[in-house]
């Protein structure tokens, strides 16, 4: 399911509320529209909060995987 | 009616209506630290989702953009008991509870490093880098008689009053008051 090409890869792991989708907000500016950022967290919260961000945004969260307490999100930037 | 007529009547209605903006406006009234922490969480956040924001400082909360490091002469002697009194900036602000004299808020601020919570100086530093704009209230500075000069260098820094915040707040989809 996971093959995207990604055009950058976010560590977020450690960081806490708000940090993540601060960082995703200026990570997904240096990509252009239609390309796909890989983010990994380890805050629950980021669960709900990724996909808040992307539907306020505008951008779509493709997939969510979850492997022993890292949460792996792929995001396209779609504007 | 004319259909069209009444067309441009509610379009020209909906262009006055407030709160339209993709915006948030907040009032930083405390000068807890807990509640700073919390409204720049809030303000970082909005940022990060693509909102305008807009913080006004007033009152206690001034005292966190007070840069510890700069001094001013020509103060009054109230001002000058404000400036003694007053947090000396945003890392001498205690909580609203169990401050428990410095020792709760010590125990508070070594939990969130542990944890990775942002401090109060990474959460500036992440607004700032955001366009996060700060506007501070100058009747409370002239109040406490605290001067431009002492506060804080921040990218986005501006003195006003409260028909800026009002202005702000109308536009603003989401106001906040802390």
């Amino acid at each position: 399911m996971s093959d995207y090409t990604v055009a950058k890869t976010l560590d977020c792991k450690g960081l806490a509320c708000p940090m993540p989708i601060v960082r995703l907000s200026q990570e997904i500016a240096k990509i252009k529209v239609g390309e796909v950022i890989e983010m990994f967290t380890t805050d629950p919260g980021s669960l709900a909060d990724v996909p808040s961000w992307a539907k306020s945004t505008g951008n779509a969260v493709l997939e969510n995987k979850q492997e022993s307490g890292v949460i792996h999100f792929f995001v396209k930037r779609q504007k | 009616m004319d259909i069209e007529k009444e067309l441009a009547d509610i379009k020209a209605k909906l262009e006055a209506m407030p709160g339209k903006e993709n915006k948030l406006s907040m009032v930083i009234f405390s000068g807890d630290l807990d509640k700073q922490i919390a409204a720049l969480i809030i303000a970082t956040g909005a940022a990060a989702m693509g909102m305008k924001v807009v913080l006004f400082y007033t009152f206690w909360g001034t005292s966190a953009l007070r840069d510890p490091a700069k001094k001013v002469s020509g103060k009054s002697f109230m001002g000058k008991m404000f400036g003694f009194m007053l947090p000396k900036g945003r890392n001498k602000l205690k909580l609203s509870q169990m401050h428990m004299a410095g020792m709760g808020t010590a125990m508070l601020k070594d939990l969130m490093k542990k944890k990775n919570v942002a401090s109060l100086d990474q959460l500036f530093e992440a607004a700032g880098m955001l366009g996060v704009q700060i506007n501070i209230c100058q009747m409370s500075m002239d109040l406490m008689d605290l001067k431009r000069e002492e506060m804080i260098d921040y990218p986005h820094l501006n003195v006003c009053g409260v028909a800026t915040f009002l202005n702000d707040a109308k536009e603003s989809a989401i106001q906040l008051f802390i």
